[in-house]
């Protein structure tokens, strides 16, 4: 292990007193480092990983300059953009850019310079690696409140940088987490998976746990940085593990409604990588945090600034019957796959309904509870490969979106509502068959 | 004459117990050792059952699909099967090291290449159980890919895989226990060749669209298929 002491630099700089117990072989370049230490300390961090986002990324970061100098002119700043091997020049532009930039369109002073540094962890993006090079970041300049931002959100806002800075700078929370307005079908596996099944097992209403968009102190980032496990290579999914470590360590956590929630590019195809970078980190994490979610009953809601969901409710087009063939064929194909992780009645309760037409189709909320809680027992078993667990699941979580489409076609924002706080009760009330399975497998 | 009898049968009697008293010992130490060697294997094999149960050998090898095998063919459980293959194998071990100790000529030599062989034949067991094992997980690999993706016939493809590696898997172990050496090569390369003209053919003939579909898909801009669910998981 290796101890670094950034000490006074030759300019009057201030003084960095940052330790930081980083890996034998370290994986912040001496560049990089050399940069923060040019930096000193700051009050306020922004975290922006990045990846080939030059078409995008001159426009969010200006928004981000101005967020900042709107909301926290007196305070030291700095943007570090973790880049995970462009080759479209988004470092350069991220360094390129002035904070001159900002000033005279928007007629804001900063009393204090803000820093842009880029650095490149890795010749391919891994968000993981982003996550801890910018804690690592943080905690060398001794941050007192960070945010990271994605590149990928089309519609960031300056005031989006006060909402999640502000509860931790100004109010002592440790983690805010955003919530957005956004199209009922929108976030399908958030709304059916992670939002009900996190709030069930650690009694914490977060309806936004996997985000790239979230704020923290520097004492619940300096904690993750140094106990998360981060040789797993890409750290898929650091994003809500480092929301599950603020719920077991009993840190501060609120939500901020930030606003509509636009991607750059659409996205839905990659079902499979989202759900190893969620699910694949929510199930193992239930392994060591059994002792905290085994003796939690119901579930509590979070301080929240603004609405707590909003919804848009205007007609989209989905390809209903490729949702119900892919399912179909899943659970056909994959039978001697779903003999090892479901017990028989739930599987053959799924082969059942895989033969029902697309207006009969329907996938209960009660055997989706089964299906989901059975497959975190079996990938804490390990009866197969625990990424054949988390391939498995996307065919049936494609059924399961079929009924949530179909339930809610003409439903409005409150029967939406409705129908996930249902489900959420579900997943609350099955939660002892979670545990009776985990117990039983033991 | 009848003198002469009695000495022939009384010098008979004395070469027999001559004979008698010099294998006698060596008898005794062939059982011996026939006992020991029992004792020994069935403590080998008390332990090697334990470590076996301890490392849930049963679930690697209901994993490695060689269970289903044991199953079809009435046999017990892996655990159980390999504990006693290595009881069987130590004491035939010890019996045939009792047996050697007899001196009887001819059989030595028989002796030996048994003990020569234990080594290959363990080494082809341990092939033919981590083959099976990676046969197993890559087509299971390859049927979650195949389905996720929603490739036709994924369980042709699973089965090719599957197929495939067990081929080069049993070929290695033929070639380790040096059976057949030739008819192993020959038989190997006219079976992996049959599957490569039979996956050609089917791919040419019945995967035409397929194979269409595919190159446009990568090839040709401005074609997308509608093959996208149109929603953000997150």
């Amino acid at each position: 292990m290796e101890t670094l002491s950034p000490r006074v630099s030759s300019r009057g700089r201030a003084e960095v007193h940052a330790e930081l117990k980083l890996e034998d072989e370290t994986f912040l370049t001496d560049d990089f480092l050399r940069h923060l230490i040019n930096v000193g300390e700051v009050d306020i961090l922004v975290g922006l990983p990045t990846h080939n986002n030059a078409k995008t990324i001159g426009s969010i970061l200006q928004t981000i300059q101005n967020g900042v100098l709107k909301a926290f002119p007196r305070e030291r700043a700095v943007i570090i953009n973790a880049d995970g091997g462009s080759h479209d020049g988004t470092p350069d532009l991220v360094t390129g850019i002035s904070i001159d930039d900002v000033r005279p369109a928007s007629n804001l002073y900063a009393l204090r310079t803000l820093h842009s540094i880029s650095t490149k962890y890795a010749s391919s993006p891994a968000s993981g690696v982003a996550l801890r090079t910018i804690l690592a970041a943080a905690e060398l300049l001794r941050a007192k409140a960070c945010i990271v931002m994605s590149p990928e959100s089309a519609n960031i806002d300056s005031e989006w940088v006060s909402k999640l800075l502000r509860p931790v700078y100004c109010d002592g929370f440790d983690l805010v987490t955003p919530t957005y307005r956004r199209h009922k079908f929108e976030g399908l596996l958030t709304t059916n998976l992670l939002y009900p099944m996190i709030r069930a097992l650690y009694g914490v209403r977060i309806r936004e746990a996997y985000t790239p968009e979230f704020g923290f102190s520097s004492r619940l980032g300096g904690q993750f940085l140094n106990q998360n496990n981060w040789n797993d290579g890409t750290g898929a999914g650091a994003e809500l593990r480092f929301t599950l470590a603020a719920i077991t360590s009993g840190y501060r956590i609120c939500q901020s409604f930030l606003g509509e929630k636009e991607h750059v590019e659409r996205r839905g195809a990659d079902l499979v990588p989202v759900l190893r970078q969620t699910v694949g980190a929510l199930f193992p994490a239930l392994e060591s945090d059994f002792p905290v979610w085994s003796r939690v009953t119901g579930s509590q809601p979070v301080p929240t600034t603004g609405s707590e969901q909003e919804v848009r409710l205007e007609p989209m087009r989905v390809n209903r019957k490729r949702l119900r063939e892919m399912f179909s064929t899943g659970v056909a194909e994959l039978e001697s796959v779903f003999q090892s992780i479901l017990s028989p009645s739930t599987l053959g309760e799924l082969q059942r309904i895989a033969r029902l037409g697309e207006e009969e189709f329907h996938y209960s909320a009660e055997l989706w509870i089964r299906t989901v809680y059975e497959f975190a027992a079996s990938y804490q078993k390990s009866v197969i490969s625990r990424d054949h667990i988390i391939q498995a699941l996307a065919p049936l979580f494609r059924g399961r979106a079929l009924t949530f489409l179909m339930e809610n076609r003409n439903s409005s924002a409150n029967e939406v509502e409705k129908h996930i706080e249902g489900l959420c009760l579900e997943f609350e009330r099955l939660k002892p068959y979670l545990l009776e399975m985990w117990k039983s497998r033991e | 004459m009848r003198e002469m009898i009695i000495s022939e049968l009384t010098q008979a009697m004395h070469e027999l117990a001559r004979g008698f008293a010099h294998y006698l010992p060596r008898l005794i130490v062939m059982l011996i050792l026939a006992f020991v060697g029992w004792v020994i294997a069935y403590v080998a094999k008390v332990i090697l059952r334990s470590i076996l149960r301890l490392i849930k050998f049963d679930k690697l090898s209901e994993n490695a699909g060689a269970s289903q095998l044991l199953t079809k063919a009435a046999l017990p459980s892996a655990t159980e099967v390999l504990s006693r293959f290595v009881f069987l194998v130590t004491w035939l071990g010890f019996i045939l090291l009792g047996v050697s100790v007899l001196g009887i000529l001819g059989l030595q030599e028989q002796i030996a290449r048994f003990f020569l062989f234990l080594p290959r034949l363990f080494v082809a067991m341990f092939i033919m159980f981590f083959g099976l094992l990676a046969a197993s997980f890559f087509s299971r690999a390859a049927l979650l890919a195949a389905v996720n993706a929603n490739v036709p016939s994924p369980r042709v493809i699973s089965f090719a895989v599957r197929s495939i590696i067990i081929v080069f898997v049993m070929s290695i172990v033929f070639e380790e226990l040096g059976l057949a050496e030739q008819t192993t090569l020959v038989a190997f390369g006219i079976v992996f060749g049959a599957l490569m003209l039979g996956l050609a053919i089917a791919f040419g003939l019945g995967g035409k669209e397929l194979a269409q579909r595919f190159l446009e898909k990568k090839f040709v801009r401005g074609k997308k298929e509608e093959n996208e669910d149109e929603l953000s998981p997150l």
